[in-house]
């Protein structure tokens, strides 16, 4: 057995191999039942100081990320954009280096700019992890997207999960569309031709065009947050066509496979790209979701707080 | 090349095993609030046919959990490589229980420590018994097993290596001489 590596920084998972992400998605199994202990707390990364270095607003990642980070016993510092030195105009680099110099072993980044983790990866030799950088991916999000869509099916290959809304703008797209071509799914994306970017047919995947279609090709639906400012910025005409056209609806779902399933990353516009009775409704995983992306975290923080496994010895000998 | 030498063949564990389910028994007097709970991965095996061994005795089932130690190692802070983790089951509470940690081989005493720390944060056990089917001695910690199937000193280039039919497809445990 080849030992199995994510190497220093966990920047996206568009040059991940299948064996690394199912190396990922593998450890989440284990650790989802760590936060099921009555103490929900391992010794794991005890000693590891984590900051997470958030330059955009965030409740679900960045908590996700704590409490991952708590459940491994690192100890962790949030740093935001606002009260900070980042406000008075401090580069990203001189951020991350003073930080350094204060002895961190990890960095947890949220960058409006895309590439910004791999930028700050490549410059100091903490480990980075990218919590969603710009346009470009937020991995760990593409990662309990799988994972959730694995416990409900069994396995990624061969499944039809189509991803609806702004591809053109979602970071949750691409690592979404990189992680599932690697494990063998069909991807397809549906939404306005002005939220598509124009190289989709490079990224592997077919365009659906009409709502319906894609609704009734695919097993899971992944449906996009619609970033409200997209409106003034011109992209789509108003948010109720938004929803009369593109709209995931309980009746557009009665045309739907008997077993499909219903993701979202959050947070959702009730009422825009999904109505709140699909949110709620029985085919919904959006909170199975939220509950995975911790166990992923955790896996992610672990393997990559360490360099390569060990291959599997017979005796136990110690 | 290392040269392996057979220790107990699987009739002999089979009977090492007959043995320690009945010492298990009588330390434990009987299978009220007792608990196995075998370390990943061989110790799992070894549990459960301790547990039907026991169930074959007394007539009664016993439950059986699992644990994996990984997150709990003593040099897991050391840079290197990351462990791949199993899972990790219990079967209940193990609040006022009496829990017979199981594994293959007892060496330096390292791994039941972190066992013994896993333990302690998923309850409060009356008791914890150890039993494994070999102890080769060496140990670094002062743990000492309840129930053993076979004493082995060794030197230090010597190993244990206990084979089970379900991971390696025949039973055995056989030491292994590594050339100096």
């Amino acid at each position: 057995m080849t030992p199995l590596s994510l190497g220093k920084d966990l920047v996206g998972l568009e040059h991940l191999s299948a064996e690394q992400l199912r190396l990922i998605l593998d450890t989440a199994e284990h650790f989802k039942e760590v936060s099921e202990r009555p103490i929900k707390k391992v010794p794991a990364l005890r000693g590891k100081t984590i900051v997470n270095l958030f330059f955009e607003a965030s409740t679900r990642t960045r908590i996700s990320f704590e409490f991952a980070e708590k459940r491994l016993s690192a100890d962790t510092v949030n740093v935001a954009t606002s009260g900070s030195s980042i406000s008075k105009g401090e580069t990203l680099v001189d951020t991350a280096r003073n930080l350094e110099a204060m002895r961190i072993d990890m960095v947890v980044i949220r960058h409006h700019a895309s590439g910004s983790a791999e930028f700050l990866g490549k410059r100091i030799g903490s480990n980075v992890i990218n919590a969603g950088d710009g346009k470009h991916e937020h991995p760990t999000q593409g990662l309990l997207d799988i994972l959730t869509l694995r416990d409900r099916f069994g396995k990624i290959e061969g499944l039809k999960v189509a991803i609806c809304g702004d591809v053109l703008h979602s970071r949750v797209a691409r690592s979404n569309i990189w992680g599932l071509k690697k494990l063998g799914a069909e991807v397809a994306v549906c939404g306005p031709h002005s939220l598509m970017p124009r190289s989709i047919g490079e990224l592997g995947v077919e365009m659906i065009p009409r709502i319906d279609d894609a609704i009734a090709w695919a097993d899971a639906l992944n449906v996009l947050r619609l970033q409200l400012e997209r409106m003034t910025s011109g992209f789509i005409p108003s948010l109720r066509e938004y929803n009369r056209v593109f709209g995931v609806t309980r009746e557009r779902l009665e045309r739907a496979k008997k077993d499909v399933v219903i993701m979202h990353p959050g947070p959702m516009n009730r009422g825009v790209e999904i109505d709140s009775d699909v949110a709620d409704g029985p085919f919904s995983l959006i909170l199975p979701q939220v509950t995975n992306g911790v166990a992923v975290r955790m896996a992610v923080l672990y393997l990559l707080a360490g360099g390569t496994p060990e291959p599997q010895q017979t005796g136990g000998n110690e | 090349m290392p040269s392996r030498s057979t220790l107990l063949d699987e009739r002999a564990i089979a009977r090492a095993l007959t043995r320690m389910a009945s010492e298990l028994l009588e330390q434990c007097h009987g299978t009220t609030d007792v608990i196995l709970v075998g370390i990943q991965r061989r110790g799992v095996e070894l549990a459960q046919r301790l547990a039907k061994l026991v169930e074959g005795l007394e007539g009664r089932p016993i439950p059986t959990g699992k644990l994996d130690i990984t997150l709990y190692r003593d040099d897991l802070q050391a840079v290197g490589p990351r462990p791949v983790i199993g899972e990790t089951h219990l079967p209940s509470d193990l609040d006022g229980r009496t829990v017979v940690i199981v594994d293959d081989v007892l060496y330096t005493g390292r791994t039941i420590r972190a066992a013994l720390d896993e333990l302690a944060d998923f309850g409060r056990p009356q008791r914890i018994l150890l039993c494994v089917l070999v102890d080769r001695g060496g140990r670094e910690l002062p743990i000492q097993p309840d129930i053993v199937g076979l004493r082995q000193s060794t030197g230090p280039r010597e190993r244990v290596d206990v084979l089970v039919q379900e991971l390696d497809g025949r039973d055995a445990v056989e030491l292994v001489r590594s050339d100096p």
